[in-house]
């Protein structure tokens, strides 16, 4: 199987110019010929379906919360980047591009990181002119802040509410739409499937999660903008909801999946705190730039502090290791999140972690209170602070945090083309769910960037060129297609509601959870990764002889929602751990111990790995069947990632 | 701890529903308060019973869809979301209440959970700026002075929970109308539409069966994110005026 990017030919900079000219355009008068299934109402979902609405397509929006405001895009907290240059700082498209590019560790496609880059200027302006009450200056005019270690300013938020004020601005525009009868909301529904009919995605079945009702929807395309599969390690940042079955279904449908082994784990997260734990909660980033970390010298005094013989503050400065100022001068606290969680894992490997269980590391503000007073930290962080204290119960202001890494983001996702067209044609997937634009690794505040780009921007073209071949020919629902997916997925109920078994579904997931987190989070061996992988097919059996999915499927069940996604985050730990052990190299997020430079960075093999790895499904039990689509550099230089 | 709780369990829509006791052990002062309830649902679904239903989804108190009425409180004791309070907030052996919110306008579909599309549809009928994608001005052509972008940002900042609907004796939806409608009416970008905005969303507002407003004040004190009584004033200002000006009488 080969893979086609199309990627429009021609220099760099002119290649979505001149593609938004060559592609087919949609008379106006016909679009409102053409139905668009659009599943998930995040930053990606809304922008897309009020921006196909207002082009005249009709839509129809689905999501599983019980509104589409409430998507997970709603939770980032930081901010959105873009190439404007209002400080003056030396910013550009070019530069924008470069630093995405540098940040994935070269492993994304050039053309279209570019084109991101090129349309994050618009962003900003559509998100203004909907009332985005961004932060600004006392002048009147938009402020920024650099942002995840950038040397340029131009992260643009709304305190540290950025995806929800974005989020409120594209529910705003969608709402218009739903006024104005061009979108149809679905919420509280599930996509349980994709139908195709000739080898093009048709439609979708869902299931309502109030009635269980199955019911199939058709279109003459379906685009999947259903976010990220951080909760494939059970504890994540993710919101609970937060699943990969859209994906996975697609997926097993004949989707290829890319690089699913790329996860982003954040250095700076609340630890866990017991077995009780359900999530996992971020603390901004921008903490680095005032907190130190550290961790004691020694075990003995880590133990001493783990039983709460001392506290942090008796520790005397000889008896601290800043570990990250002192193995990387020039960066400091503010290496990029992957070093910084990589080095947090590792003092916590070796006896040196803060807290009961001993995985947490200091972050301390005491050198910065002394510096510029109180008053001045709870000004910056004064939110942080309290969140934190509502947490944990400690006085960060008296006491050091305690913090840990935590699985944040998935830069792996349906592989998609140029066109954000998966291999299904008529299929297409945006935001988090495609691996398109972050390589091995998620710079801060792109993935607010990427969501909006795709949806307001990206598709409302590229979606054109495809309807625009497809003819106007509609294909009920009641075609016999929809009505063997249908057929399957009522199956699928009923064989899980009647395992019966003794184990409940949060079991699993915990247990799924610790086996990704131990051999496939913040580094990998191909020993751990291949225990790992016969630890989840082992769990898989189980699962299906053991689980106890109570209650039926005609009514509210919570228990039947998390055995679907659970269902299928199992599958997809198989392929994580298939996708990290193949790829013998290390590279941002992915980090294979087998694969260091002597200071213990992640050290790439471009020569053997500069390639998307997508994968292709072959059957129940079967190996998936790995397709390279390989990354063609020609405007940027391969370098060694260097922070020392 | 050790607690006993009593909570709302109902089949469905028709249901009539009725408070069940239940006991929980082990809640350790460091869980949230739906991480108690995971526990609850554990246990149960351990011995088969059905799990209570509630819901929630992001945890981190932005993304609106947490409810529960706790102890006679939305959100319980603190001026925060459910998802995250936290149990060092109850005393060991405690007896605790947990309804659903209760409105005309938000029926209950199951056990806690509660039907708050009548929140969408009152922003459907006007809560936004009529900007189609693309063709807008650069972003910073409208400069907009910082107090009246931190003012619009404040009401902004409201999740959409309810809260205050639940809190209040009338079952009002004012304060939430009112956040979107003062976020927009203070911003340049929202004049346009001003107000037809007012009168279309105060409309919707009142056909979704939401009381009046009394001014009693326990919405704003009860909402998690601070939203202020100012925003309801000023909703007042723009209706009437809308009113008084409109050409739609
Ligand atoms: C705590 C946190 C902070 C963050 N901060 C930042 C930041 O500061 N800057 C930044 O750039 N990025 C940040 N991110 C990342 C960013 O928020 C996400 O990557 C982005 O919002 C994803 O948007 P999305 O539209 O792709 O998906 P989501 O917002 O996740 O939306 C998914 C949608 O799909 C729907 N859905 C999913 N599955 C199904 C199904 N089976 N059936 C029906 N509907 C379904 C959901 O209902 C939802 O509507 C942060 C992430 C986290 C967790
Ligand atoms: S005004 Fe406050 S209580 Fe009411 S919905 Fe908004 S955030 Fe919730
Ligand atoms: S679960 Fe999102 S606000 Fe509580």
């Amino acid at each position: 199987m080969i893979l086609d990017s199309k990627i429009p030919d021609g220099p760099l900079a002119e290649k979505w110019t001149k593609h938004k000219f060559n592609i087919k355009l949609v008379n106006p008068a016909n679009k409102r010929k053409y139905d668009v299934i659009v599943v998930g109402t995040g930053l990606a979902g809304a922008s897309a379906a009020a921006s196909l609405a207002e082009l005249g397509y009709n839509v129809k929006a689905f999501c599983f919360q019980d509104s589409p405001r409430r998507a997970h895009s709603i939770a980032a907290q930081g901010g959105i980047n873009a190439a404007k240059n209002y400080q003056n700082d030396g910013d550009s498209v070019f530069r924008l591009f470069y630093d995405t590019i540098k940040g994935g560790d070269y492993r994304a496609r050039e053309a279209n990181v570019y084109r991101l880059a090129e349309v994050s200027v618009s962003i900003i302006d559509q998100c203004v002119a909907q009332g985005v009450p961004f932060a600004r200056e006392y002048g009147g005019l938009l402020a920024n802040r650099s942002f995840g270690g950038a040397q340029v300013s131009r992260t643009f938020y709304a305190r540290g509410q950025t995806g929800q004020q974005l989020l409120l601005g594209a529910y705003s525009a969608l709402s218009r739409q739903v006024a104005n009868g061009k979108v149809k909301l679905y919420p509280r529904t599930e996509m349980m499937d994709v139908v195709t009919v000739d080898g093009k995605a048709r439609g979708i079945i869902t299931r309502n999660l109030i009635t269980g009702a199955i019911e199939s929807h058709s279109a003459h395309a379906v685009l999947l903008c259903t976010g990220g599969y951080g909760n494939v390690f059970f504890l994540s940042t993710n919101a609970m909801g937060s699943n990969v079955t859209a994906a996975w279904r697609a997926h097993k449908k004949g989707a290829l999946m890319a690089n699913p082994c790329y996860t982003q784990i954040h250095p700076t997260c609340i630890p866990v705190s017991g077995d009780h734990q359900s999530k996992l909660t971020l603390m901004s980033e921008s903490l680095r730039n005032d907190g130190r970390v550290w961790v004691p010298a020694t075990v003995e005094i880590a133990e001493k502090l783990r039983k709460g013989q001392i506290s942090p503050n008796d520790i005397k400065e000889e008896d601290r290791d800043y570990y990250l100022e002192r193995k990387y001068p020039s960066f400091g606290n503010l290496v990029p999140r992957d070093v910084a969680s990589r080095n947090a894992k590792y003092v916590c490997d070796e006896g040196r972690g803060v807290n009961e269980t001993g995985e947490a590391v200091f972050l301390d503000f005491r050198d910065a209170i002394i510096r510029d007073g109180e008053d001045t930290i709870r000004a910056k962080y004064g939110n942080l602070f309290d969140m934190y204290q509502q947490i944990t119960g400690d006085n960060p202001y008296k006491l050091p945090m305690m913090i840990y890494p935590a699985v944040h983001y998935t830069m792996g996702g349906l592989w998609v083309d140029y066109n954000l067209m998966t291999n299904i044609p008529g299929l297409y997937a945006l935001g988090e769910a495609n691996f398109s634009d972050h390589g091995a690794n998620r710079l801060g505040a792109s993935a607010l960037m990427q969501g909006l780009a795709d949806g307001y921007f990206v598709i409302p073209y590229t979606i054109g060129d495809y309807l625009a071949q497809s003819g106007y020919d509609k294909v009920g629902a009641d075609h016999p297609e929809f009505k063997k997916s249908e057929k399957e997925v009522q199956d699928r109920v009923q064989k899980l509601l009647s395992i019966k078994g003794k184990k409940t579904v949060d079991h699993f997931h915990k247990r799924l959870g610790k086996i990704m987190w131990d051999y496939c989070g913040m580094a990998r061996t191909a020993e751990g990764l291949t225990k790992a992988k016969a630890m989840i097919k082992d769990l898989k059996k189980e699962f299906w002889t053991d689980v106890n999915v109570l209650g039926d499927n005609e009514e509210l069940n919570q228990s039947l929602e998390k055995a679907h996604r659970v269902a299928d985050f199992i599958e997809l730990g198989e392929l994580m751990v298939d996708d990290a052990l193949h790829r013998n190299e290390s590279c941002g997020g992915h980090f294979r111990e087998e694969y260091q430079t002597p200071e213990g960075e992640a050290l790439r093999d471009d020569e053997n790995f500069a390639y998307v790895a997508a994968w292709k499904y072959l059957g129940e039990g079967q190996e998936e069947e790995l397709v390279k689509e390989p990354l063609v550099f020609e405007n940027v230089k391969l370098t060694q990632r260097s922070y020392k | 701890m050790n607690l006993t709780l009593k909570i709302w369990r109902q089949k469905n829509k028709s249901d009539k529903g009725g408070f069940k006791d239940y006991k929980v052990s082990d809640v350790s002062k460091d869980m949230s308060f739906l991480e108690m309830l995971d526990v609850l649902n554990e246990q149960l679904s351990e011995k088969g019973e059905d799990p209570v239903h509630f819901d929630h989804d992001c945890r981190e108190g932005i993304c609106g869809m947490c409810s529960l009425y706790i102890n006679g409180k939305p959100h319980g004791p603190l001026q925060t979301t459910t998802c995250q309070l936290h149990m060092r907030s109850f005393n060991d052996g405690e007896t605790i209440t947990i309804e659903p919110w209760r409105a005309t306008a938000f029926p209950v579909m199951k056990d806690l959970v509660v039907d708050r599309s009548s929140f969408d549809r009152i922003m459907q009928a006007g809560g936004y700026v009529s900007v189609n994608t693309g063709g807008v001005p650069d972003a910073n052509e409208i400069p907009i002075p910082k107090r009246i972008a931190d003012e619009a940002f404040d009401a902004a900042t409201c999740i959409g929970c309810g809260a205050c609907v639940a809190a209040c004796k009338n079952a009002s939806a004012m304060l939430f109308t009112s956040a979107k409608i003062s976020q927009l009416a203070l911003l340049p970008q929202g004049q346009v539409e001003r107000k037809e905005r007012a009168e279309r969303m105060i409309a919707q507002m009142d056909a979704e069966g939401f009381g009046a407003c009394t001014n009693t004040g326990a919405c704003s004190i009860e909402c998690p994110k601070g939203i202020s009584l100012t925003n309801i004033a000023r909703m007042n200002r723009e209706y009437f005026s809308a009113v008084v000006s409109s050409e739609n009488v």
